[in-house]
């Protein structure tokens, strides 16, 4: 690679356009990228955060070649995704989460070896690669078996290989731990820090923020098409400094509760998540106040769980940042 | 060699990969026993007992073509679906090389149609397999299958453009069939429907099939399907790269 970056990216930006109807047309057009600019080191572990429509897999998809940016410019390896497209494709592998991207009614074994002729992976390199990549993912035994027999973890792994096939020195990975079970994305990993650690570039978004804090040298939070904050988990962390957080888990607190909370002296942030029956109440605070108090008090009358103020971590320094955006 | 070897591979997975369809098979038991059923009334009633085998062959190339049509419109359609036209696009490949593999796949699984016809033909109503040129319709079957797999990929670069693909193969088979002159003589159609049947493949095709069955010179009208064919790939070649850029502007390689 001629270029001190990966990836390059200048002033991104992505509109999409849309018509609707016939008779009247109606067109409606969405900036999902505003201008993103970052670099990524090689053999760099970069993490791009954000919350749903964020941007993240437009940006992916304009480094990759599949989407023109509207505006600006992206290099990968120090060449140009639109003007040199071909260079970039040979030296990137792609890996989305979910089922998609595989052909279902074939064989493990069958979609490896035509993306291996696809990325013009010499004939006889070819059954060594597919086997020692079957064997990296777990998947050897199994690849002579139809791919819609697969779960989700399989296909997962499927996804790595197929992506690793013609050992990129980029590699994207969008959610790739996207509803695989805690120990195969454990598995997973392990995989992308393995391959991280032997020289692949690798660009990860994640909605796991215990899986960037792990993996990632540095992570990029956008939201609303624009990068909010971009350095190393720890540097991150400090957007949350000053803060105190209170956790109450509780059963029916009404919306008016939650809303005196946000107005009480010292409280920055408030956030509900439901899981099942039980409510977990998340309050943001300045440190020097202590609000734990106050919050209780407001909650009296409601029936209440565990209880805890602790020091903030990461995922709370991306709420603060996503929120403060 | 390389690029050889990616059309063989790429031609058989993806024809397996549409054989294994529960709904192509369906269709593939159905469909021509219809069509030949269709022949065989339609000539009958025309009192031309003696032309029924023509009318079978006739009925096949619609089969075939609209394996081709369906297959190639499917095809990127659902590979759109299943998120696999997105990762096969960006394989450091021509566009093209990535695309005719999937539409020769499905004037392979077109042929089906045609021997299928021939043979519900034979057994339903008794038709008589007498071809008058049997190695020339051999040869005519073949390059009008490959020929249709060719002008399917012009087709196709409009579907990879195109999200609501299905849209346009749908009114795109019936006008085709009757132009070409798969099943009515495009003698008795409008004057003006001549030119467009003279640059189509699937006319000469369907006349090469017709001559090498009833009788007739059969070499000009096969090396005018692959003439035409041979056009529509290089056109099709040179238009599927400027699809793909204008895909990738316009972002239809995905749902959404």
């Amino acid at each position: 690679m001629g270029s001190d970056y990966a990836i390059e990216a200048d002033d991104l930006r992505r509109t999409y356009r849309a018509r609707t109807g016939w008779l009247k047309p109606t067109r409606t057009e969405v900036e999902a990228v505003r201008g993103v600019t970052f670099e990524v080191g090689r053999g760099e572990l970069f993490g791009l955060l954000g919350p749903n429509g964020a941007g993240k897999t437009t940006t992916i998809k304009m480094l990759n070649t599949l989407l023109i940016p509207t505006s600006g410019t992206a290099r990968v390896g120090g060449f140009d995704v639109v003007k040199q497209t071909k260079q970039v494709r040979r030296r990137i592998g792609y890996v989305f989460g979910g089922d998609r991207g595989l052909y279902d009614r074939l064989s493990a074994l069958d979609n490896l070896r035509y993306f291996a002729e696809l990325y013009g992976v010499a004939p006889r390199e070819q059954k060594r690669r597919i086997a020692e990549l079957l064997d990296l993912v777990g998947l050897a035994g199994r690849e002579r078996e139809r791919v819609e027999g697969y779960s989700r973890g399989m296909r997962q792994r499927l996804h790595i290989a197929r992506g690793l096939l013609h050992s990129p020195d980029v590699l994207f990975l969008d959610e790739p731990s996207i509803g695989v079970d805690p120990v195969a994305a454990r598995e997973l990993r392990r995989t992308v820090g393995d391959l991280a650690a032997t020289g692949t570039t690798v660009l990860l978004t994640t909605h796991y923020m215990a899986e960037a804090d792990e993996l990632c040298d540095r992570i990029a939070v956008i939201s609303d098409g624009c990068i909010q904050a971009l350095g190393t988990p720890a540097e991150l962390r400090k957007h949350a400094d000053g803060f105190r957080v209170v956790e109450v888990e509780a059963y029916g607190v009404p919306d008016t509760a939650v809303d005196t909370l946000r107005g009480l002296p010292g409280v920055r942030e408030t956030a509900v998540e439901v899981k099942g029956a039980l409510q977990l109440l998340t309050v943001h605070s300045d440190a020097h106040v202590d609000v734990q108090g106050d919050v209780l008090r407001e909650l009296a009358g409601i029936r209440l769980g565990r209880v805890n103020s602790r020091e903030p971590t990461l995922e709370d320094a991306y709420v603060a940042i996503v929120s403060a955006a | 060699m390389s690029t050889l070897r990616l059309l063989l591979v790429g031609t058989l997975l993806h024809a397996k990969q549409i054989s294994r369809s529960p709904f192509e098979v369906a269709i593939a038991l159905v469909v021509p026993v219809v069509q030949a059923t269709l022949a065989v009334y339609l000539f009958r009633s025309g009192g031309e007992q003696h032309r029924l085998l023509e009318a079978a062959v006739g009925a096949g190339v619609m089969g075939v073509w609209s394996s081709v049509l369906f297959g190639s419109g499917g095809a990127i359609q659902n590979q759109r679906w299943q998120g696999t036209l997105e990762m096969i696009m960006m394989a450091p490949r021509r566009p093209a090389l990535v695309i005719l593999p999937i539409t020769i796949a499905t004037g392979i699984t077109g042929t089906y149609a045609l021997l299928a016809t021939l043979a519900w033909g034979r057994l339903l109503y008794g038709i008589r397999l007498d071809f008058a040129h049997p190695v020339a319709f051999v040869v005519a079957a073949v390059v009008c299958v490959v020929g249709l797999g060719m002008f399917g990929l012009l087709l196709a670069a409009t579907f990879v453009l195109m999200r609501n693909a299905n849209a346009l193969a749908n009114t795109l088979e019936y006008p085709v069939w009757l132009v070409s002159g798969m099943l009515v003589p495009i003698t008795v159609l409008p004057a003006w429907t001549v030119p467009v049947a003279a640059i189509l493949p699937t006319t000469w095709g369907a006349r090469a099939l017709r001559e090498a069955t009833s009788g007739g010179p059969v070499w000009p009208s096969v090396a005018l399907c692959l003439g035409i064919s041979l056009i529509c790939l290089l056109v099709g070649f040179l238009v599927m790269g400027r699809v793909e850029r204008r895909a990738r502007a316009a972002a239809t390689l995905a749902l959404a």
